[in-house]
C-alpha cells in the first residue's frame, strides 16, 4: 500500500497507511479505528495528503458531474473530478475555470482543501474564492450545506482547511466565460529583481496571467535574472480543449537525482540565454502555457529515490523586494535548488479561507532535491527570512516547517481549530497542529 | 441521433463507454441497472457531458421473466435502438458459487442466461429494422477453463460463442455484433486484486468498444488488443501450465 500513496515530493515516507475507496457521495464510508483523511490525486508535495498509521479515503471514484449550466456558467460536481475533466467539458462551450494551479491533474476536493492559486491571483483570487457552495460530511453523521450564508464558519474553515474539517462531497463552482482557448501575451527577459517588480506591477492592470521563472543560481549583479511571462485570453482561435497526445513519461526512478549542481547550472544558463531579445510577443494554447509540466508524466521521479522538497513562501508587499533578494542570495550561495522556479506577485483579492495561503506580496516556489541535512538547514535559514518579513509557507508544498513557523504564519489558526472534525488527521496536522 | 440502451449501466466499463458516447454528441440513453440512486447519478453525469436524453430504468437483471418486456420498453422509450450494450455480470467467488447446484444456477442466471436472452431479443429487433450494433461484454476468462474461475469463464464462453455466431448470421441483415473480451480491468469489481502492468483502465476498454461500434466491426475484440496474443498462447498452452494460472 505504501508505494501507492506517496505525496508528490515522495517525502516523507508513510508506510503504514490503509486506503479505502469512498464511493457514495451521500455517505461517509464506515470509519474503522484510527484517524481518516480524504485523498485526492496526491499532487500535494508534502504530508497534507498523507496519513501514516491511519486511513486514506480516496475520492477519485467520485468523478461525476451533477449539473452543468452552460447558460449561467455554473458547474456542480463530485469532489474527485479532476480539473482536467472539467476543462474538457466546459472549454468547448466557452467557459473556463476562474482559477487553475500549475497542473490540471488535481481534484476539486484537493483544490478547495488547499485553496489553490494560479497565475491570475490578482484577478480572480484563489480557487475557494470562486466556490459558491458545497456539502460537507462530518463524522457525526451530519451532512451540511456550506456557503457564505449557511454554516459560514465551516465554509471558511474548509476552504484551505487541509482536509481536516470533514469530507467535501458536492461542489458548486462559478465559471468564467472565454472566447477562445488561446492566450496572447509577451515574454520578457529581465536581468534584475527590480526589473521583475517593475514588469509585474506594470502588467497587473493589463494582463490576467503573470509569472516569472528565475535562475536560482545567478549571483551578484545577475541575482534575480529570469523570464517574465504575461498573457490574456485571446478573442479568437476556436475553443478546442487541449489536443493532448500521450504525455512523455519518466518510466522509473533513477538511483540518484538527475538534478545536480552541474546539470542545474548548465540548464539554467541555457534556459536563460534561450531568449536573446528583451521582449517577444507570443500566442499559446492554454494547455502548454498554464500546465507546462503535465506533458511529462511522473517527472517527480527525476529527483531520485530520496525525493525532494518544494519550498513555497509568500512575503508581504512592503517587504517583498528586500526579502526576495535575501532569499535568492541564500539559495544561490548554497548551490542547491532546481530549474523549477516560479516567482510571482499575489494581488489583494481576499479568499474566504481561514488558512488560505496567498496574501498580497511576492511568492517564490522552487524544488530542492533532498541532499540530506544541508538541504533542511538551508530551508530553515529561508524560514528565518520569511518569518522576519512577516510571511508564511504553503502547507500544500510543505513537509518540514516547524510548529512556530506554522503558528506565526496563520493567525486565524485558533478559529480554524474549533472547526476540525475529530475523526480527521493528517501527517501535516500531527506535525504542526499536534498540540490541539 | 444515436439511441443507446445499456444493461448493467452502473458497471465501470459501461459508464466509461456511455461518457464517450455522450461527449461525442447526439446520444440518447436508456440505462438499466439495479441501483436507482446510482442510475440517477449516472443520468445526471451523462446529461452534463452532452447526452440529449437519459432515461433510467431500475430493474434486477437476474430476474429472467421480465427481460423481454424490458427490451420492448427500451425500444419504445427511444423509438428504436441503435446500440445495445450488455454489460452486466458479477465476478463470483469460485468456492461459493460451486458449493451447490443452486448457487451455480443462480450465478449462471445473471452471468449467462440473462445476457443471452437480451442478445436474442435485440438481435431480432435489430434484424427486423435492418440495422444496429449489439455489444456484449464477455471476458478472456471464457477462452480457456482455469481451475480458479471456470464457473465465471463458462458463462462468458457461452456469450462469446453466441455473439460470434450471431454476428456471422446477422451481418447480411445490417447488424453487427461485437464480443468484447477485456483483460484485467481496474474496476470496483477487481478492487481487492493487486495490480500489475497487465491491468487496463475502464476508460481504455470503453475506448476500444466505442471505436469498434463506430467502425461497425463484427466479431471478437480484445481490449486492450494485445490480449489476443496473450490468449492465443494461453489457448494452446498445455494443461500443466494452465493448471497454475
Ligand atoms: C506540477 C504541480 C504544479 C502545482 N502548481 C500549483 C500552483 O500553481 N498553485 C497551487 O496552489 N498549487 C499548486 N500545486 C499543488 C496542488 O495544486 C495542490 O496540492 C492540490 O491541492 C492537489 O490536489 P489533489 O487532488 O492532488 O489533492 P491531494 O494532494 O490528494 O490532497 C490535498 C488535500 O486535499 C484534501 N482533500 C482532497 N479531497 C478532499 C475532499 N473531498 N474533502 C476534503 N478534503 C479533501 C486532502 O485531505 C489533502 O489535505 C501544484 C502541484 C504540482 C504537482
Amino acid at each position: 500500500m505504501s508505494n501507492d500513496f506517496q505525496s508528490w515530493g515522495r517525502f516523507p515516507a508513510a508506510p503504514h497507511q490503509k486506503a479505502v475507496a469512498w464511493r457514495d457521495r451521500r455517505h461517509m464510508p464506515m470509519l474503522g479505528d484510527g484517524p481518516v483523511l480524504a485523498r485526492g490525486n496526491g499532487r500535494s508535495y508534502g504530508d497534507v495528503c498523507l496519513n501514516d498509521g491511519g486511513t486514506l479515503l480516496t475520492t477519485r471514484a467520485l468523478d461525476k458531474f451533477i449539473l452543468f449550466d452552460a447558460e449561467a456558467g455554473e458547474l456542480v460536481c463530485e469532489p474527485g473530478v479532476l480539473l482536467s475533466d472539467i476543462l474538457d467539458l466546459i472549454v468547448p462551450k466557452g467557459w473556463f475555470l476562474p482559477v487553475v494551479p500549475g497542473t490540471r491533474l488535481v481534484t476539486v476536493g484537493g483544490a478547495i482543501a488547499n485553496d489553490v492559486h494560479g497565475k491570475n491571483h490578482h484577478r480572480f483570487g484563489t480557487f475557494g474564492t470562486n466556490v459558491l457552495d458545497f456539502r460537507l460530511l462530518r463524522s457525526d453523521g451530519t451532512a451540511l450545506s456550506c456557503s457564505r450564508d449557511e454554516n459560514a464558519e465551516l465554509f471558511t474553515a474548509t476552504i484551505g482547511g487541509l482536509g481536516l474539517t470533514g469530507l467535501i462531497a458536492e461542489v458548486r463552482l462559478k465559471l468564467r466565460p472565454i472566447a477562445s482557448s488561446y492566450l496572447e501575451g509577451e515574454q520578457f527577459r529581465f536581468d534584475t529583481l527590480d526589473e521583475f517588480f517593475a514588469l509585474s506591477e506594470g502588467s497587473e492592470a493589463s494582463h490576467e496571467y503573470t509569472a516569472a521563472w528565475i535562475d536560482c543560481l545567478a549571483e551578484g549583479d545577475r541575482l534575480g535574472r529570469g523570464h517574465f511571462m504575461r498573457a490574456n485570453h485571446a478573442a479568437d482561435g476556436g475553443l478546442d480543449p487541449a489536443t493532448r497526445s500521450l504525455p512523455l513519461a519518466v518510466p522509473l526512478t533513477p538511483p540518484l537525482s538527475l538534478v545536480t549542481r552541474v546539470s542545474l547550472r548548465v540548464f539554467n544558463t541555457l534556459y536563460y540565454e534561450r531568449q536573446r531579445v528583451h521582449e517577444v510577443s507570443r500566442r499559446w494554447h492554454f494547455d502548454p502555457y498554464l500546465f507546462p509540466l503535465d506533458s511529462i508524466a511522473n517527472w517527480n521521479r527525476l529527483y531520485g529515490p530520496k525525493g525532494f522538497l518544494q519550498y513555497q513562501c509568500v512575503v508581504p508587499d512592503n517587504e517583498a523586494r528586500a526579502a526576495s533578494a535575501e532569499l535568492l542570495k541564500e539559495i544561490s550561495r548554497s548551490g542547491q535548488g532546481s530549474p523549477l522556479v516560479v516567482f510571482k506577485t499575489f494581488g489583494d483579492v481576499a479568499s474566504p479561507g481561514l488558512l488560505s495561503f496567498p496574501m498580497k506580496g511576492a511568492t517564490l516556489a522552487l524544488d530542492f532535491p533532498i541532499l540530506g541535512k544541508r538541504t533542511f538547514e538551508l530551508l530553515d535559514r529561508l524560514d528565518g527570512i520569511v518569518a522576519e518579513a512577516g510571511g508564511r509557507l504553503y502547507p500544500a508544498k510543505d513537509a518540514r516547517m516547524s510548529v512556530e513557523m506554522f503558528e506565526k504564519g496563520f493567525p486565524a489558526l485558533d478559529r480554524f481549530m474549533k472547526q476540525i472534525d475529530p475523526a480527521f488527521e493528517s501527517g501535516f496536522q500531527r506535525r504542526v497542529m499536534g498540540r490541539a | 441521433m444515436t439511441r443507446i440502451v445499456i444493461f448493467g449501466a452502473t458497471s465501470a466499463i459501461a459508464q466509461a463507454a456511455a461518457r464517450q458516447w455522450a461527449a461525442a454528441g447526439g446520444a440518447c440513453f436508456v440505462l438499466v441497472g439495479r441501483n436507482e440512486t446510482a442510475l440517477g447519478d449516472i443520468a445526471a453525469d451523462l446529461t452534463a457531458r452532452g447526452a440529449e436524453d437519459v432515461i433510467a430504468k431500475p430493474a434486477d437483471l437476474a430476474v429472467l421473466d421480465g427481460l423481454s418486456r424490458l427490451c420492448a420498453e427500451a425500444e419504445e422509450a427511444l423509438g428504436g435502438i441503435d446500440i445495445a450494450l450488455i454489460a452486466h455480470g458479477v465476478l463470483p467467488d469460485q468456492v461459493e458459487v460451486t458449493a451447490s447446484a443452486d448457487n451455480l444456477l443462480e450465478n449462471l442466471g445473471v452471468n449467462a442466461l440473462s445476457p443471452a436472452a437480451l442478445m436474442v431479443e435485440f438481435g431480432r429487433l435489430m434484424k427486423d429494422r435492418g440495422h444496429g450494433s449489439l455489444v456484449v461484454i464477455s471476458s478472456v476468462a471464457g477462452d480457456r477453463g482455469r481451475p480458479s474461475n471456470w464457473a465465471y469463464g463458462g458463462a462468458k464462453a457461452m456469450l462469446s460463442v453466441m455473439g460470434e455466431g450471431m454476428g456471422l448470421e446477422l451481418d447480411s441483415a445490417g447488424v453487427n455484433v461485437v464480443v468484447v473480451k477485456p483483460g484485467f480491468v481496474d474496476t470496483p469489481m477487481t478492487a481487492d486484486f493487486p495490480k500489475g502492468p497487465l491491468w487496463a483502465s475502464a476508460d481504455q476498454v470503453a475506448g476500444a468498444i466505442v471505436r469498434a461500434v463506430g467502425k461497425r466491426r463484427n466479431g471478437v475484440i480484445y481490449a486492450p488488443a494485445w490480449w489476443r496474443f496473450v490468449m492465443l498462447i494461453v489457448r494452446f498452452a498445455p494443461a500443466f501450465i494452465v493448471r497454475r494460472l
